[in-house]
């Protein structure tokens, strides 16, 4: 039993790791990119907030027969949570940059930073907070979303949750449930530190 | 060495219509005016933070408009109401911007801001570590004013720099800053009048976006025009 929580909890920790670490990798650039261009930032916004109103379970249940991305296991799980991940820190990355004083930046253009210059030096460091902010919120939404990806063949934690359920065995259930939610706790302690120590 | 800047029939439509403004390499002017007059965009125009509509605005009589920007901004000093200092760099970090830029050695930028920083009151030992939310308003400023004077630059546009400051804090300023400034050219803002006075030879009014009254500064209180003598009035200076 503890070894097959050990193994869950681990599966766990590697689908969330993944689907977080490339949702930053997408979603940062993204942010960027809406803040840059108005227009189309909002319509990028929009379809990601989109994303984030489809069921879990049924985003799960979509994602099976697509092509490349779809199928049964733990590649899906992770197509899906990085798709959850992106909301918040798209949004948290725009909001960041926006949010930065507009008197820094016309001091910056003044003195001759270059646009790349300008992002890298000024607006990043300044979002910096508002992004980690991001990423914890993402991260701690998609360890609970994970569980579900055992639905789908994905593994984790949800797999005991499953089967718990299925075999009326509540120990199951909190074998799972239990770990899931230290692991959501851990996430946000330790991101919120993170979020602190850069403000 | 200071620049000469020029204004060559230069709008900005809707703000500003026609302005026509020669100022001498090392001239210090001051740009008067009530709010939305005009003053600040028209010193917007010498970085390229703002572009005419028409006409142009040039630079030793090189337009800005085949000016490499970047660089151009490098050479001109701005110093702005709130001193939109870097609140994630140090004092000496955020006066070191612009020599790093211009790629100058380290012992050069230390030694250059050393030198400043001490004019200005802020020695570096004291001040170099610290981060701006550590300073007051006043304090800021110079910083400010040092950031923007440090690479020497042959043009310095002033923006209301010393606008939110308390009274005895903005003269202390005034002060510090007459005492750098000769070696460039300055564009000043203010709609205090007596601050024109002190800091610079030449004033010129802005009304509804157009240059109304351009003289030395000795004269210009005695200017007839209704417009400066209502600025005269509110400036309350001694007759």
């Amino acid at each position: 039993m503890i070894a097959d929580v050990l193994r869950a909890t681990g599966e766990h920790v590697v689908i969330v790791v993944i689907a977080v670490g490339i949702a930053i990798i997408l979603g940062i650039p993204l942010g960027i990119w809406c803040a840059r261009r108005a227009r189309a930032g909002r319509f990028a916004l929009r379809i990601v907030d989109t994303i984030q109103t489809i069921p879990s379970l049924a985003l799960f249940g979509f994602l099976i027969p697509v092509p490349l991305i779809g199928g049964i296991g733990m590649r899906t799980a992770i197509v899906a949570l990085i798709l959850y991940s992106l909301l918040p820190i798209v949004r948290n990355t725009l909001t960041g940059i926006r949010g930065v004083d507009p008197i820094v930046l016309d001091a910056g253009v003044a003195m001759g930073l270059t646009d790349r210059q300008l992002l890298r030096e000024v607006e990043l460091p300044l979002a910096m907070p508002t992004i980690v902010a991001g990423i914890r919120i993402a991260t701690v939404i998609a360890i609970g979303v994970a569980t579900i990806a055992a639905a789908i063949g994905g593994g984790g934690l949800g797999t005991l949750i499953f089967r718990g359920v299925s075999m009326v065995d509540t120990r199951m259930i909190l074998a799972g449930a239990l770990p899931a939610a230290a692991l959501a706790l851990i996430a946000d302690v330790v991101l919120s530190f993170v979020e602190r120590r850069i403000a | 060495m200071p620049s000469s800047v020029q204004f060559r029939s230069v709008s900005v439509e809707p703000i500003l219509h026609d302005i026509n403004l020669r100022i001498a390499a090392g001239e210090a002017v001051a740009f008067v005016g009530r709010s939305g007059a005009g003053k600040t965009t028209t010193l917007r125009l010498v970085n390229g933070l703002a572009r005419p509509t028409s006409g142009e605005v040039a630079i030793d009589d090189v337009p800005l408009g085949s000016a490499d920007l970047i660089q151009l901004r490098r050479r001109t000093g701005y110093i702005i109401q709130g001193s939109g200092l870097f609140p994630h760099r140090t004092v000496y970090e955020n006066v070191a911007t612009v020599p790093r830029l211009l790629g100058w050695p380290d012992p050069q930028t230390r030694a250059a801001a050393e030198e400043l920083l001490a004019k200005l009151d802020l020695p570096l030992s004291r001040f170099g570590d610290r981060y701006p939310r550590s300073l007051s308003g006043g304090e800021q400023q110079r910083v400010g004013i040092a950031r923007a004077m440090i690479a020497k630059p042959a043009v310095l546009l002033c923006d209301e720099p010393f606008g939110a400051l308390d009274p005895i804090v903005r003269r202390d300023l005034q002060d510090a800053f007459r005492a750098l400034r000769s070696g460039v050219t300055i564009l000043f803002v203010t709609h205090d009048l007596a601050e024109a006075l002190r800091i610079t030879e030449r004033i010129v009014l802005f009304d509804g976006g157009r240059v109304v009254a351009d003289s030395p500064a000795a004269e210009f209180t005695s200017q007839p025009l209704p417009l400066v003598q209502k600025f005269v009035a509110a400036a309350s200076l001694p007759a």
